[in-house]
């Protein structure tokens, strides 16, 4: 059982990347494929895995949403010039904070503990959602399946 | 802005060598410049003989003309100049160092995946290297670009000149020393919508200038004091292209798209623009005050020690060596690929007439000079746009093909091993089986191939 992410790196090895490809069906805006790859079956419910690719989805909207705020912002920067981008930072770059932070937070509650890894798809280029597979070195024995069916109240 | 890493770096850079940054490993053939802010395409010539044609034009103008119009009819004449010069550098400046929209290439486990997904589809329809998307009501192919080794997504084209894959790639402008992309097409519209009323502005004036002093003075000497030869060249391309731009952004297409007719009306398909919003305001304010999406490359970013790089193949995390070997399979297929396919009819590229841009274009550097310099440039251009043709039996391209693959292979996909022929383990035979027989015509292959050729003809071509 994994207790932090620190204790992930220098336990675990790497197993296998599994990669969430961008889903197009809506266009060129950014958006993950929420159908759950095969190699996860074991690893970690459907529910979870879902609610985090509809959240990251969700937010990616709301970044590239052209809307009232984003006509006012691009107005104004377009009379000054875009000069003002010097000092201050786009609504983009906003939510790709939040974004990083939500990432981190679920990789910390979520998917730490169950010997997996969540890159933020902006150190990919925004291709894929990288999901790194650990095998637990230590414990030779247990296997995190065992600790998600000792979790898991379906019986 | 600083990508924060989940992973902290186990390895502090202890080697006794300054961190290296990103955009000194990076793969395509861009320059970077004040270490890495600012970022340009390989050829650069053109960039500064727009930068001269302006500023002369202009400091003419200023010098000549304004201490005449200011004291005899306005001194808001030169202060609106004034302004209306500032703004075209600025978006000038904006267009050619801003990164166009690059789309980073895959790391290997990525490319391995996507190989291994591509190989287990085998020889179904449609053919493994592309995917069809539904947009909107829409069928639109997705092409797997060799180079970067993704399926690039829709509206995004591989740049030959720069080798990158530029996500909404309009076109790959000389005159700006850059692609025009998703993240500086507003800037380069608004640059030419701006220059368009600089050069309008400053012809006018000119010409109100000749007149009033043709009074006193004769006509011919105050007409040689004048930018107005060029100026008038200028208007008519610089407008030109302006209206051009202004039906491509209501319309919501790009050049690329505009022509190669992708969303024109075809008989007995019902064709239309799945990204059009309907109507000409929404499209123009999506085009010129959507959101500004970041630069996806992170060129100043520094380089962690142990994350791997895709331009060198470094072993990174664990994996990696069966992600190198998967390398040497992809590199080797692709030269066995390129070598059994083979010659056919030599016939000539037949190119679509040319749209009012590059025509246009032709004027002010016709006036100028011999046009050598700039043609090789104009058809490197259009030959980037032409880059996916499928269409095209451009195969007397191939012995290009075969003296540039080499050099290809050699700079971004550096493999580690040094035999792949002979090093390569059972699947390697399969893989080196399972590609269409060469005489057969495959258009996948033919895609790629015909893309380095491109890529092949324009280096030789460029000068």
């Amino acid at each position: 059982m994994f207790h932090n992410l620190q204790d992930m790196q220098h336990t675990a090895s790497l197993v296998t990347k599994v990669f969430i490809q961008r889903d197009y069906s809506e266009g060129t805006v950014c958006r993950f494929q929420t159908k759950f790859p095969a190699e996860l079956d074991n690893r970690i419910e459907r529910a979870l895995l879902e609610q985090t690719v509809k959240t990251l989805n969700s937010y990616y909207v709301e970044a590239e949403k052209v809307g009232g705020q984003s006509y006012l912002e691009g107005c104004l920067a377009c009379a000054t010039a875009y000069i003002v981008f010097l000092c201050m930072e786009t609504r983009y770059e906003k939510v790709l904070k939040k974004i990083s932070g939500y990432i981190q937070e679920q990789n910390e509650k979520i998917y730490a503990p169950r010997g997996l890894l969540l890159t933020d798809p902006i150190e990919r280029g925004m291709r894929v959602l990288e999901i790194s597979v650990f095998e637990d070195r230590g414990s030779s024995g247990s296997s995190p399946s065992s600790s998600m069916s000792s979790c898991s109240t379906a019986r | 802005y600083y990508y924060n890493s989940i992973l902290p770096p186990s390895c502090t850079g202890h080697r006794g060598r300054t961190p290296r940054r990103k955009w000194q490993v990076f793969p395509g053939r861009n320059r970077f410049y004040c270490d890495g802010r600012v970022m340009m395409a390989r050829q650069t010539g053109v960039f500064y003989l727009t930068l001269v044609l302006i500023l002369l034009t202009s400091g003419l103008f200023f010098a000549f003309d304004c201490p005449y119009l200011a004291s005899n009819l306005s001194p808001a004449i030169p202060a609106v100049g004034a302004v209306l010069f500032v703004f075209v550098m600025g978006m000038l400046f904006r267009a050619s160092f801003s990164d166009p929209g690059v789309l980073p290439r895959a790391t290997p486990d990525e490319a391995a995946d996507l190989e291994r997904q591509i190989d287990s589809t085998g020889c179904s329809k449609p053919p493994p290297r592309t995917r069809e998307v539904l947009i909107n009501g829409q069928t639109v192919k997705l092409k797997y670009c060799f180079t970067c080794k993704i399926f690039r997504p829709p509206r995004a084209s591989h740049c030959s000149l720069c080798d990158n894959c530029v996500e909404r790639f309009d076109h790959h402008c000389p005159w700006v020393g850059n692609c025009v992309g998703r993240r500086n097409y507003r800037f380069f519209y608004l640059f030419i919508l701006s220059l368009s009323f600089l050069t309008i502005f400053i012809f006018a004036f000119v010409i109100t200038h000749v007149v009033l002093r043709s009074n006193r003075t004769g006509f011919l000497t105050t007409l040689k004091d004048s930018p107005v030869v060029v100026c008038f060249f200028s208007v008519w391309s610089i407008v030109g292209l302006s209206g051009f731009h202004t039906y491509l952004i209501s319309s919501n297409q790009t050049t690329n798209e505009d022509i190669k007719g992708t969303w024109s009306k075809k008989e007995g398909k019902d064709n239309y623009n799945p990204y059009s919003y309907g109507n000409v305001l929404t499209n123009c304010c999506a085009a010129l005050c959507g959101p500004l999406p970041p630069s996806l490359i992170d060129r100043r970013g520094l380089i962690q020690a142990d994350t791997p790089q895709t331009a060198h193949q470094s072993n990174g995390t664990g994996g990696g060596s069966y992600c190198d070997q998967d390398q040497c399979l992809q590199s080797t297929k692709f030269v066995l690929q390129a070598a059994a396919t083979p010659l056919l009819h030599s016939d000539p590229v037949v190119l679509p007439p040319l749209p009012a841009k590059p025509a246009s274009l032709g004027g002010p550097c016709a006036y100028l000079a011999p046009a050598q310099p700039t043609l090789p440039s104009c058809a490197g251009d259009v030959l980037t746009l032409r880059d996916t043709a499928v269409d095209s039996h451009c195969h007397h391209h191939l012995h290009l093909h075969h003296l540039h693959h080499h050099q290809h292979f050699a700079s971004p996909e550096e493999t580690p091993c040094g035999t792949p022929q002979g090093a390569l383990p059972c699947p390697a035979h399969m893989h080196l089986q399972h590609p269409a027989p060469p005489v057969r015509y495959d258009p996948v292959t033919q895609d790629s191939l015909h893309e380095d050729s491109v890529r092949g003809l324009v280096k030789l071509s460029s000068v």
